[in-house]
């Protein structure tokens, strides 16, 4: 294993494991406010410190670490439940209309600049973790429609292809059976990356006061929070923005890794 | 060349139109009534009816949209409903804070990017590369925005080089500039990220092809056939990064608006969403997509007058 891979992996299950242990426990209750003990630096009680309110900034970032993942890793399953079925489609159908029409929509929304449009949307239907996870899942779409019809195309020529189509296989059945678990390598690493992604796009958004919502928890709204703040407790502001760097950190460094490590012809030249 | 052009300019001229639909249906069409919707809940129904003969609401949605789109060619942006002036004045105001910020980013962003990309090919798996591939990785996770707050927080509060936001406008020139510098770096730098990896894994590319290897048995040396020739074959894909990334800045540009307090096209559309001002909304969004869809055509065209083999093959 790559050192990409093993830091990479630990990072990422670090929050995952935040994320987790925060159904089960955090070190206080981020709901009940504590004024008089507003703003305090990193001490044995609170690790991290408090914020303006008085909450214990761990157990905000347990809970946020919560809400980035759901928010990203949904936006990443819209992608993947739309793009990859559209990748399919467009490649088994090479050269037909309906590839044209699919690939010439893949670039009308790459040539969207995505977060203007992230805006417009959760300004018109409402700032909610909900509509964020849309915002960001519609721009996930040609991200891997795109990727599956690239991949797929060679597969189509390939032999073990060609007998499936002798044998009378339907091209949907081959697509599902044949072409599909041959992409999973690459989807899995293109995952990862747009789920780095997702997470910076979400703290970006809850920033901006268009993510989720109070009382839900959430990295980018802590920083927003933060922001007047920052010369009398800088603490405020270190800690979710070290939190999101680290996070996204962490899954570019998973992506490369399992793209080296699940790439038979770089693992074999290694060995 | 001509097919090309005339293919790519179809493909503008539809994104264009596909782009004022989407914009148009969501503002004016799918949260049901937008006269109540800027009005808010406590509105009169009289007050919600004058406010959509003044919006034209009573129109057909055809005749609305085309009296949009006409408008907007004519550089008529409808009028604002909280200013109560012409959008198109509002939005000249603010686009010389956030075209240049955008310019400006954009800079910075190759001026880092190219060096560092073009040192780290030379230097390829020795440590000077390393070190600059592992500062790119950094430099892609870290959130821009909370960058913008760090160089507050060093420049600004601490240090005092800088004012902490605002913008003094263009009368003095070099305050101006001064005032976007901060929101410049934070902007630029994880797009000088990306860029600068982009130019060293084009540079390696080139630098295994078979005319470098011709131009050194030539004689020429290492640094020569790296500056003469793989630098400029490598600037090809890197051009289209560069002008993917105009639109990056132009749109990041709007959070890097909110850190700063700048009066730009970002503030102008959060103080517009949170007015319910729908019509500036629309047509700032509207210009912001123009923008970013006739940059990538840009591109294209510059990227077809440097790649021959663009231009043969269509």
């Amino acid at each position: 294993m790559s050192r990409n891979l093993i830091i990479g992996s630990a990072l990422s299950a670090l929050f995952v494991a935040l994320a987790v242990i925060s159904f089960l426990w955090t070190p206080y209750d981020i709901e009940t406010l504590d004024i008089p003990n507003k703003l305090q630096s990193p001490s044995a009680l609170n690790l991290l410190g408090t914020d303006q309110f008085g909450r214990d900034i761990l157990s905000m970032i347990m809970m946020g670490a919560r809400t980035s993942i759901a928010v990203a890793l949904l936006a990443v399953g819209i992608g993947m439940a739309l793009g990859i079925p559209l990748g399919l489609l467009a490649a088994a159908r090479h050269g037909s209309l309906l590839d044209e029409l699919i690939m010439r929509g893949n670039d009308l929304v790459f040539a969207f600049p995505s977060l203007v449009i992230a805006i417009l949307i959760t300004a018109v239907f409402g700032a909610s973790a909900v509509n964020a996870i849309i915002a960001i899942g519609i721009f996930n779409i040609p991200v891997f429609a795109r990727l599956t019809r690239g991949a797929a195309l060679p597969l189509w020529e390939r032999d073990f292809i060609l007998a499936a189509r002798v044998c009378g296989k339907s091209a949907t059945r081959i697509s599902v059976e044949h072409i599909l678990p041959n992409i999973t390598n690459l989807m899995i690493v293109q995952g990862t990356i747009q789920f780095s992604l997702g997470i910076l796009a979400e703290a970006a958004l809850s920033y901006i006061g268009l993510g989720a919502q109070p009382p839900t928890a959430s990295w980018g709204r802590m920083l927003a929070d933060a922001q007047t703040l920052v010369s009398i407790a800088p603490h405020t502001a270190l800690v979710p923005g070290f939190a999101i760097l680290f996070m996204v950190l962490g899954l570019n460094l998973l992506g490369d890794g399992l793209r080296d490590w699940l790439d038979p012809r770089i693992r074999v030249a290694r060995t | 060349m001509i097919r090309y052009v005339l293919g790519r300019l179809t493909s503008l001229v539809i994104s264009l139109f596909v782009a004022s639909i989407v914009i148009f249906g969501v503002i004016e069409v799918i949260p049901g009534d937008p006269a109540a919707f800027m009005l808010g809940v406590n509105a009169r129904p009289d007050t919600i009816a004058a406010l959509r003969a003044e919006m034209g609401l009573d129109q057909p949605l055809i005749t609305r949209y085309f009296d949009w789109v006409t408008g907007m060619l004519q550089g008529d942006f409808g009028q604002s409903w909280t200013y109560k002036t012409p959008v198109s004045e509002l939005i000249a105001d603010r686009i010389w804070v956030s075209l240049p910020l955008a310019l400006y980013a954009l800079i910075l962003s190759t001026l880092i990017a190219f060096p560092a990309g073009i040192y780290a090919a030379s230097r390829r798996g020795r440590a000077g590369d390393v070190t600059i591939m592992g500062a790119t990785q950094l430099g892609v996770a870290i959130p821009n925005f909370w960058f913008a707050m760090i160089l507050v927080l060093i420049f600004a509060i601490n240090l005092r080089w800088f004012s902490a936001g605002g913008f003094p406008g263009w009368d003095d020139p070099a305050q101006a500039l001064k005032s976007l510098t901060l929101p410049a770096i934070a902007l630029a730098l994880p797009q000088a990220a990306i860029l600068a990896r982009v130019m060293r894994s084009s540079l390696l590319d080139m630098l295994g092809e078979d005319f470098i290897r011709t131009a050194r048995a030539k004689g020429l040396s290492r640094r020569k056939a790296l500056w003469k020739h793989a630098v400029r074959n490598a600037l090809i894909p890197v051009l289209t990064i560069i002008g993917l990334q105009f639109s990056f800045l132009l749109a990041g540009g709007i959070i890097i608006e909110q850190v700063f307090f700048l009066p730009g096209l970002g503030r102008l559309i959060f103080q517009s969403i949170s007015a319910r001002d729908l019509i500036v909304v629309e047509s700032v969004v509207m210009l912001l997509v123009f923008t970013v869809i006739v940059v990538n055509f840009a591109v294209d065209m510059a990227y077809a007058a440097v790649d021959p083999r663009l231009r043969a093959k269509a």
